[in-house]
Formats: C-alpha cells, sequence, structure tokens
C-alpha cells in the first residue's frame, strides 16, 4: 500500500505475480472509498435560469475487498450501482474518488502498458453477449484478436490456443468460422466466456452473466463457470439480481442500496441471518418455489428513491419498516457486527454499542 | 362490478370437449369462462414454416389464475396472443376460443372489440412500449372508460382516479396528468393495469408482467394482481417463464415446451409432483439450497428448431428418460391423476419419483456432457 503513486512507465512484468491454485489466500482487489456519480443532462432554459448543476450518485464510498479464488456476489435492484462498481473496477467508467488496488497497484492511476496489462488479468464479461461481439466477425477472428493484440501467443500458435479455447468453453471446433449469429443464446454467452479466457485473466467480472438466459441453459452456463473457476484458479465479480444464483454460487456476497453498500458477509450468513431491513426485504421478495409459503403482504413497499435526491440519513429509510428518528438525522456507517459480517444499519448499533465501544473501523 | 358477460354463457362448446375438462379442485364444476380448443398458430418464415403453437388445449375457470409457463420460443406468449386474435397475416391461427360461448377466432371484428381490451384485458411485459408516450395517463385510463363503461366527463376522472388507487398509485388525482415517462417502471405497469382494470374485464392476459422488475417491486405487482382477482373476481392467464413466479402467483399451471402443452396441474400438484421429464428436469436445473457450489443440473442441448421438429415427443431429443417410444408419435396431453395431465410416456416412473429434487444420478451432471 505504500506505492499507489502513479509509478511511470510500468511493464507488465511489474504487475503482481500471479498466485497459483495452491496460494489462494490474501486480497486480489481492495476498493476504498469509490465514488462515482454521472452528470445529468440538463436542459437549456435551466442552465440559463443558472440552476446547479445535478449529478447522480452511482456509487458512495464503496469499500470491499476481493480475495483471490473467491466469488464475490454484488446483488440489488436495478439502479443500485452494481453494474457501475463492476464497470468502475474494469476502468470502463473513471472513479472521481477513491483507491482500487490490486497487489499493491493503484489501479485508478494505471495507464499505458501497465493498464493493458490490468486489463489482461481482470476481465468482463458482459450480460448480452450478442451486442458485446463484432456480428462481422466469426469466433475464431474475435478470439484470435484478443490473442494478437495482448500478444498472449506468437503468431503460429494462434490458431490452436483458439481450439483450446473453443474446448475449454464446451464449444465444437468448427465453431471458429461461423459467425455471433448464427450461435444460440447460452452458446454466445460461451463465446464471451472464451474471448475473456484468450487473456488468461485472474479475475473475471461477469455482470449479469445468465440473466438472458432460460433455466435449463442457465444451468450450462453457470456449470462452465463453477468448472473453469475451479481448473483456472479464477476469481469472480458475480454482478447479478437473481437472488437464488448468486447464493448457490458466491463465496461472500455485497448487498448494494442506492450507490452504497449496506451488508457484507459470508453467503450463509447473509441468506440464513440477514442483519440489514434491506437484505431481509429483498429476500424475502425473492419468489420461493414452494407454493406453499405465499405471503399477502409485499416484502417492501416502496420503489427505490431517485439517486438524484438520495434521502437524507439512512438511504433506505423511506422504504424501512422499522426507520425511527435516528435514520433521518445520521446515515449508519458500514460496521462489523459478527466476524466477517458487515452492515450499515442504526437498529444494530444501538442493540451493540452498550457492550462494545465503537472500536471497529469503517474500512473493510 | 357488472357482469356484462353472463348473456351467452349458456352455448358451451360441450361437443368440442372430447378432452378432459380439466377442473381446478378450488372452483368444482362450473361452467370455464374459456375453453381452448385444438390452437395451432404457424408463422411463415423464409426458412419454412414455423409451427409456434401445436395444438393447445385448455379451460380456464372463472377466478382462476393460470400460469403458463415455458422457455422462450416454446409458443406460450404467441398462444396468449392468439387468444385475442393479434396476431395478422401471413400469421396463420387455427381452432377454437370459446369466450361466452362463442368462438372468438370467427367473431367478426366490431364483436371482437368490445371483448378485446372490455371483457378480456391485456397487460404487457415492457409497459413503456405499451402505453401511449404522448397522452398522459389519465387519457388513456378515459379512452377506455369511454370506449367500454360510456364513461365521460367527470363521472369517468373520478372512476380514472379510483382505478390508480386501486392499483396503489400514490396521489392519483394528480398523477392522471402525468405521461407515462413520469413513471417509474413499476409505476408504469400499475399505470398499464389500472388501464386495463378500466372495462372491468372478466380476464386479464398477462404476458410477463413482472420480468423487467426488480424482485420488490415484482412482489409487490404480484400481490395486487392476486388482490384484484380476489375483488374484482376476474380470471388471470399469467404467462411466465421464472417458476417462483409461477408458484407465488397462480392456482394452475400449464407447462409448454416447443409449441405444446406437456404438462397442467394445480400449482400444489406440480410442485410436489411433477409428471413430465421437461417439467422434471426444469425444476431441477435451478440451484439447490444444500448444494452450494455444486454442480447444477441443466437440461442438455437447446431448445427444438421449430420448423423442423423430431418426430415423437419435442422433448425426447433433450430428455433422460427417452425410450424407443418416445420417438414414434407424439404422446397427447392426458389425464394421469384427476386435475393432473401429462404429455409424457414416463408419467407413471416420474411419479414415483415423488419429488421435485430428484437424485441426481438420475439426470445429467455437467452441461459439457451435453450436445450445445
Amino acid at each position: 500500500m505504500t506505492d499507489l503513486s502513479p509509478t511511470p512507465a510500468l511493464e507488465k512484468n511489474t504487475l503482481p505475480a500471479r498466485a497459483t491454485p495452491d496460494e489462494l489466500t490474501g486480497e486480489l482487489l481492495e476498493v476504498r472509498g469509490l465514488t462515482k456519480t454521472f452528470a445529468v443532462r440538463e436542459s437549456w432554459l435551466s442552465r440559463l435560469q443558472g440552476k446547479p448543476h445535478r449529478r447522480v450518485q452511482a456509487l458512495t464510498d464503496v469499500s470491499l475487498t476481493v480475495k483471490r479464488g473467491e466469488t464475490l456476489g454484488i446483488v440489488g435492484e436495478s439502479g443500485c450501482g452494481k453494474s457501475t462498481l463492476a464497470r468502475t473496477l474494469v476502468r470502463l467508467y473513471t472513479a472521481d474518488s477513491g483507491e482500487v488496488s490490486y497487489g499493491g497497484l493503484n489501479v485508478l492511476e494505471l495507464k499505458g502498458a501497465a493498464l493493458r496489462g490490468y486489463h489482461r488479468r481482470v476481465q468482463m464479461i458482459f450480460q448480452d453477449p450478442f451486442s458485446s461481439l463484432n456480428p462481422r466477425m466469426t469466433v475464431g477472428q474475435v478470439l484470435g484478436e484478443a490473442l494478437s493484440v495482448h500478444r498472449m501467443r506468437p503468431k503460429g500458435d494462434i490458431p490452436a490456443r483458439i481450439d483450446e479455447l473453443l474446448s475449454l468453453v464446451g464449444l465444437p471446433l468448427e465453431a471458429a468460422g461461423r459467425l455471433p449469429h448464427e450461435f444460440s443464446g447460452g452458446q454466445r454467452q460461451r463465446i464471451g466466456i472464451a474471448r475473456a479466457l484468450a487473456l488468461e485473466p485472474e479475475c473475471l467480472i461477469a455482470d449479469e452473466l445468465v440473466s438472458a438466459l432460460d433455466v435449463s441453459v442457465q444451468a450450462q452456463v453457470v456449470n462452465l463457470l463453477l468448472e473453469l473457476q475451479e481448473r483456472l484458479a479464477l476469481t469472480v465479480l458475480f454482478v447479478a439480481h437473481d437472488l437464488r444464483l448468486v447464493r448457490h454460487l458466491s463465496h461472500r456476497v455485497a448487498v448494494m442500496y442506492l450507490g452504497r453498500i449496506v451488508e457484507l458477509a459470508e453467503t450463509g450468513a447473509i441468506f440464513e441471518s440477514p442483519k440489514h431491513p434491506y437484505t431481509q426485504g429483498l429476500l424475502a421478495a425473492a419468489p420461493s418455489l414452494d407454493p406453499r409459503r405465499r405471503t399477502d403482504a409485499p416484502a417492501v413497499s416502496g420503489e427505490l428513491p431517485s439517486p438524484l435526491n438520495v434521502p437524507s440519513g439512512c438511504a433506505f429509510r423511506t422504504r424501512c419498516p422499522h426507520a425511527f428518528e435516528r435514520c433521518t438525522l445520521e446515515r449508519p456507517r458500514l460496521l462489523e457486527h459478527a466476524e466477517g459480517h458487515w452492515a450499515a444499519c442504526h437498529l444494530l448499533d444501538s442493540a451493540e454499542e452498550q457492550f462494545t465501544a465503537s472500536g471497529t473501523g469503517t474500512a473493510l | 362490478m357488472t357482469s356484462n358477460v353472463s348473456a351467452g354463457r349458456t352455448g358451451n362448446p360441450t361437443s368440442r370437449v372430447e378432452e378432459n375438462v380439466q377442473n381446478s379442485s378450488a372452483t368444482p364444476q362450473t361452467a370455464p369462462l374459456l375453453s381452448v380448443r385444438d390452437l395451432k398458430v404457424q408463422i411463415p418464415t423464409p426458412g419454412g414454416t414455423l409451427e409456434a403453437v401445436r395444438g393447445v388445449n385448455f379451460d380456464l375457470n372463472p377466478g382462476e389464475v393460470l400460469g403458463l409457463v415455458g422457455e422462450s420460443g416454446s409458443g406460450k406468449s404467441v398462444t396468449l396472443r392468439a387468444l385475442l386474435k393479434l396476431h395478422r397475416a401471413p400469421i396463420r391461427v387455427s381452432g377454437e376460443v370459446y369466450y361466452g360461448g362463442e368462438n372468438l377466432l370467427t367473431l367478426p371484428e366490431n364483436r371482437l372489440r368490445s371483448v378485446r381490451g372490455g371483457q378480456i384485458s391485456m397487460i404487457f411485459q415492457e409497459p413503456m412500449t405499451a402505453l401511449n408516450p404522448v397522452l398522459t395517463v389519465g387519457q388513456q385510463i378515459l379512452e377506455n372508460l369511454l370506449e367500454h363503461k360510456h364513461l365521460r366527463g367527470k363521472a369517468a376522472l373520478e372512476r380514472a382516479s379510483e382505478l390508480l388507487d386501486l392499483t396503489g398509485i400514490p396521489s392519483p388525482r394528480a398523477r392522471l396528468n402525468d405521461y407515462p415517462h413520469q413513471f417509474s417502471g413499476g409505476m408504469r405497469q400499475r399505470a398499464m393495469i389500472a388501464i386495463a382494470l378500466a372495462s372491468e374485464p372478466k380476464l386479464l392476459l398477462a404476458d410477463e408482467p413482472t420480468t423487467a422488475l426488480d424482485v420488490t417491486i415484482q412482489d409487490q405487482i404480484l400481490r395486487l394482481l392476486l388482490r384484484l382477482r380476489d375483488t374484482l373476481s376476474m380470471s388471470v392467464i399469467l404467462v411466465t417463464h421464472d417458476l417462483g413466479v409461477v408458484a407465488q402467483a397462480c392456482d394452475r399451471v400449464a407447462v409448454m415446451y416447443g409449441g405444446r402443452l406437456m404438462e397442467t396441474a394445480g400449482v400444489n400438484a406440480l410442485f410436489g409432483g411433477p409428471r413430465h421429464a421437461y417439467t422434471v428436469g426444469l425444476l431441477s436445473s435451478l440451484p439447490d439450497v444444500g448444494a452450494h457450489r455444486q454442480p447444477l443440473r441443466p437440461i442438455p442441448g437447446g431448445p427444438p428448431d421449430l420448423r423442423n421438429l423430431p418426430a415423437g415427443c419435442a422433448f425426447a431429443p433433450r430428455c433422460t428418460y427417452v425410450t424407443g417410444a418416445c420417438l414414434g408419435v407424439e404422446p397427447p396431453l392426458q389425464s394421469v391423476e384427476p386435475g393432473h395431465d401429462s404429455a409424457c410416456i414416463h408419467h407413471d416412473q416420474l411419479g414415483q419419483l415423488n419429488s421435485s429434487h430428484l437424485p441426481s444420478s438420475t439426470l445429467p451432471s455437467s452441461a459439457l456432457e451435453g450436445p450445445l
């Protein structure tokens, strides 16, 4: 953490060493106080009237760590900032402030070759593989381009590597000569995964990887991801809204609400003993597969407030069944309430404050 | 609520019902509100005729929520649209859709108009494309009130704000003047439901009404639909791909695959003891709570090509239980238990499995083994 200042002319060999499967411990990515706002397009009239520029708070003070080899699930309603977080981590968006540290390097300051090196190590896979694949390039060309641009293999070895990648993701070898539109949704998602894997990444950031797929095909892609993660010792950031899948895949889960993390814990703890009222509501709202377990009242009332106008204090208070005065006045800090179980809610504070002095820090 | 449908309810197509009429146990022996017989939809494409719906039969009882569930391309939405004759040439629709004693598919256009959007309303997945962006929500409700209820002026305005209130939109009077883009996704869906309800329909057709919404909002909308069903005594056909939505919102379920109904059953029976190999596969491919990070059990392969279906059962190429008998003729949908129909030759064998959580040994363990 000492050399976070921008180091010029980083060569790719200055990137931290790749972990072998035996040493899958420690932190791969460390995010501290990450904040991202987007400017709102103002009308000509409101600019003339000199109204202040408004900004959408997409991410506010997000801190988390991603451990080597783990799957970290990120869940929340649309507009909670989960996709913005994913995109900011791979530098598709420029963060306003905060730090992202990748093995001691400040990712947000990387330039040139070092940035390319980072992009190779941390790869993103998108929800809709059809719009992220060039419709006029065959699968072989797509993979070959990735391999040659990043000089992953000498030119002569590229065709062999393409075959290797295709069989890795369970596609037939003749797929190399075909265009994206000739494939089904599940197969296209495999192509997207193969392209990401071409760069031999350490970390995959999967934004709604299987959301567009039918359940039966979804399961195929999920299995592929599990198998590849095992075989290639991948770290996965799994951004999704499907709680059932996140529960199945993740080691830890972060729950986001209006640009902030409101709860972060081991998967079992999140799903079996959620501490934050929002997490509790989100889990209760997910439709159970047991028709005998129906309730009449909705689990969470109201809708996500506008990110242009975030409520004071706790952002969830407008929908929270337990909200009290302090929630309006003071924003709850993300505190560790049990081993590895972080939550930002005053209800938890007041219960514990008498016993434990507020010694725990806000950072993760 | 006035019941303006009772007039023609007597002439039900009893002669047509050679298939067993599946009555849900909740409403015994009432005449069905809607009877669909041998519904077929063919879509001509450059690559040949696409058999989107291939002989669908079902009955819908008054006050019942029927879930039409299937994966993309199974024909569930096409079926729903065919009920109201929303398909245009060159798409060909045949069969019979009996509502109030009349076949909607042969009804003259002017009479169909009073049913469509009147006694039978429809809501869609994407409210932003279904709502008119240049009319206020209020105008769109008033339009429906005038057309189907002949309400105008102050009374109509009163009713419109009542409808918005009914669907849970806060300060309804003020929001009547808002345009659809001023509503959030969930509120738009509520507004669309309010428009659909303006005509006091007896039947609501809902095409993936919650698919584009977050789980918290989906939960609210599903509860709203169920509450409205109770207070307005409507029937609902809910098209969805989400088995969780089916479990939480439907009384009876029809599972579609390759343009046909594979299984119909009460919701408890379907989830408790599915009797079609496809339903079994669908339920087993979902993650199991006890098996953290274990491989899932997907259905191998992909959806069938509706232009070139195999002889025999459409699901046979992906089925774990497939035998020679499955490949000959397409098995008909037949009763396996009272109120439970299946089009699977092996329904007896599946009945003995007795749970949706089937032993993993009977199912493929990895996607990579599949032909995909």
